[in-house]
């Protein structure tokens, strides 16, 4: 394949991935804009003035950022956790692997999908959050560079989730037991400055941390992490993560007997 | 002519040990309309899967039109076009897409892809279904709407494994007639299946396999010439209480009205009529027992299992 019939074949992957979860618009975009709704109205409205200021700005402004990073965060990943293991429980992933497609492009198409669903809801949530407060913006750059990379990552480490997929329970074990707690325990809520010392040193472990950070730093130019080190833990993360999908789909785990 | 399909040595050992395939080597000519026959568990689906990039192999080599599917899949895969045993499309998309998707895989812009969609759903009656979600056809529907994907960037090498089954008589000879259309238009196509008329039906050559070895690799006519005796119903007038003796003929009666009668190839049938005429029994029709490919494939598996009989051509 030359690089215009390889172009022809990503958009492919992407148009059917963006179709996918638009056709089902009702499962995928509309509940991660009514439970950040629910976060805004409970957290933010209700408890967040009893809260009081965080880093300087009300209690809503400051967890916006987070849950927008939250939605994106989720949907990325189970988008093409999802879609991935669907085309195995279906097999029609052979419909790839049995043609021409580099295992690059079939790995970028998936990513692109999931990402392409990540930013929708991140954008459908930004706009429900226009409903609770006015949109703070310090650095849109910051904040559309972080938002893409944290789709990206995402979105890999649900391909990774799908090739290891053997059931259904296999796609939701990871997003309960490991994300949502790590994107709970990333800042979301909180400044890590208010933790003792020791747990502000565990929460550097946390991956999501960095992200959200660097993210809330796009919105209110405020950041418990330097953003050259979020970037290059994201940007470490993607590359490690890429690489490591191509492995898998050359060595055709699960998907080639 | 040139080699559509070279496979040599290929051998297929899956985890927990069992040997799928022990070193099968076989060329398929272009143009060819090749039948690849065997018991369940025999390997075929094995020996495709290897060829289609969906099974690794564990040693030997394939090459599609001369390319060499390790060191340059691309131009292979880009040469084969596969209709598997199993559904393996997206049942939650419509019809049109499913077709039009695979060619764009192939890097068939998204355009072209519809109006090649659009050409073969119209070929195979389906493109009043197509913004139907593919889940929503019926089984037939489905086996077409895979020939129709397959076939979308125009292959040169078509693999079909057991196409036609599940699916009724009537569908199943307009499918066969596609069949020879695409076949007569230059595409070489492989075939596998269960209905050994419609090996004998379509395809020139012939190769069977049994626990992973090539046990027959010849012409259709040359296997069936091997056959030694042929059996006949013969449907009679008026019933009989006993089998007729009739020297050296072998006769059975299936039922007061029907006897069967198995003859050797070298044996004229008149004498078979001369017999029955001088004992008074008339004939109203007659029919061949089984399918000739049947009995020899029968033979040639039972054969191997009894310690090989092996021939290639």
């Amino acid at each position: 394949m030359n690089t215009r019939t390889k172009l022809i074949a990503l958009q492919t992957i992407v148009t059917k991935e963006v179709l996918r979860f638009a056709r089902i618009w009702i499962q995928t975009v509309l509940p991660p804009m009514i439970t950040t709704a629910l976060y805004f109205i409970i957290f933010g409205n209700l408890i967040g003035p009893r809260i009081g200021p965080m880093e300087g700005f009300n209690y809503m402004e400051f967890i916006i950022p987070g849950l927008i990073m939250m939605a994106v965060i989720t949907n990325s990943y189970s988008n093409v956790v999802s879609s991935f293991y669907g085309s195995k429980f279906q097999r029609h992933i052979e419909e790839m692997l049995i043609s021409p497609v580099p295992n690059y492009i079939i790995v970028m198409g998936f990513v692109a999908g999931g990402v392409a669903r990540g930013l929708t809801v991140g954008v459908a949530v930004t706009i429900v959050s226009l409903l609770f407060n006015p949109l703070n913006i310090h650095s849109l750059w910051v904040m559309a560079s972080m938002i893409l990379l944290t789709a990206i990552l995402f979105s890999l480490a649900g391909l990774i989730n799908g090739v290891y997929a053997k059931s259904f329970d296999d796609i939701s074990i990871i997003p309960t037991f490991v994300l949502t707690p790590l994107t709970y325990l990333g800042g979301i809520f909180y400044s890590i400055s208010m933790l003792p010392e020791f747990w502000q040193q565990i929460s550097l472990v946390n991956p999501i941390l960095y992200m959200v950070n660097a993210f809330r730093y796009g919105f209110l130019g405020v950041s418990d992490i330097s953003l050259a080190t979020s970037y290059a833990i994201s940007l470490g993360f993607i590359v490690i993560l890429y690489l490591y999908c191509l492995y898998l789909l050359s060595k055709g785990h699960g998907i080639r007997t | 002519m040139a080699i559509a399909l070279s496979v040599h040595d290929l051998r297929k050992t899956y985890k927990g040990g069992h040997e799928a395939l022990k070193g099968i080597s076989l060329d398929v000519t272009q143009g060819d309309f090749f039948a690849l026959l065997g018991p369940n568990g025999a390997g075929k689906t094995t020996l495709i899967g290897i060829v289609t990039s969906l099974v690794n192999k564990s040693g030997g080599s394939v090459a599609v039109f001369g390319h060499d599917l390790d060191t340059d899949p691309a131009s292979a895969k880009a040469c084969l076009g596969l209709v598997p045993q199993e559904f393996n499309f997206n049942m939650f998309e419509p019809v049109v897409e499913v077709v039009a998707n695979q060619a764009g895989y192939y890097g068939i812009e998204r355009r072209e892809a519809f109006e090649r969609a659009e050409k073969y759903l119209k070929h195979l009656d389906l493109w009043d279904k197509r913004r139907v979600m593919a889940r929503n056809l019926s089984g037939g529907m489905k086996r077409r709407l895979m020939i129709a994907r397959a076939l979308v960037h125009d292959p040169k090498l078509l693999i079909l494994d057991e196409p036609t089954a599940g699916v009724d008589i009537e569908i199943r000879r307009s499918m066969w007639k596609f069949l020879r259309e695409i076949n007569a238009s230059g595409t070489t196509i492989i075939l596998t299946t269960h209905y050994l008329e419609e090996a004998e039906s379509l395809c020139r050559n012939i190769a069977i396999i049994d626990e992973g070895e090539l046990i027959a690799n010849t012409s259709t006519r040359q296997l069936l010439n091997t056959l030694h005796m042929e059996t006949f119903i013969l449907d009679l007038e008026s019933p009989l209480s006993e089998v007729p003796d009739l020297g050296n003929q072998k006769l059975s009666l299936v039922d007061e009205n029907t006897l069967e009668a198995e003859i050797y190839r070298t044996d004229s049938i008149n004498e078979l009529f001369t017999g029955l005429t001088s004992k008074g029994i008339r004939v109203i029709s007659m029919r061949n027992k089984a399918n000739r490919l049947e009995e020899l494939f029968m033979n040639l598996v039972e054969s191997g299992n009894g310690g090989g009989r092996r021939q290639t051509s």
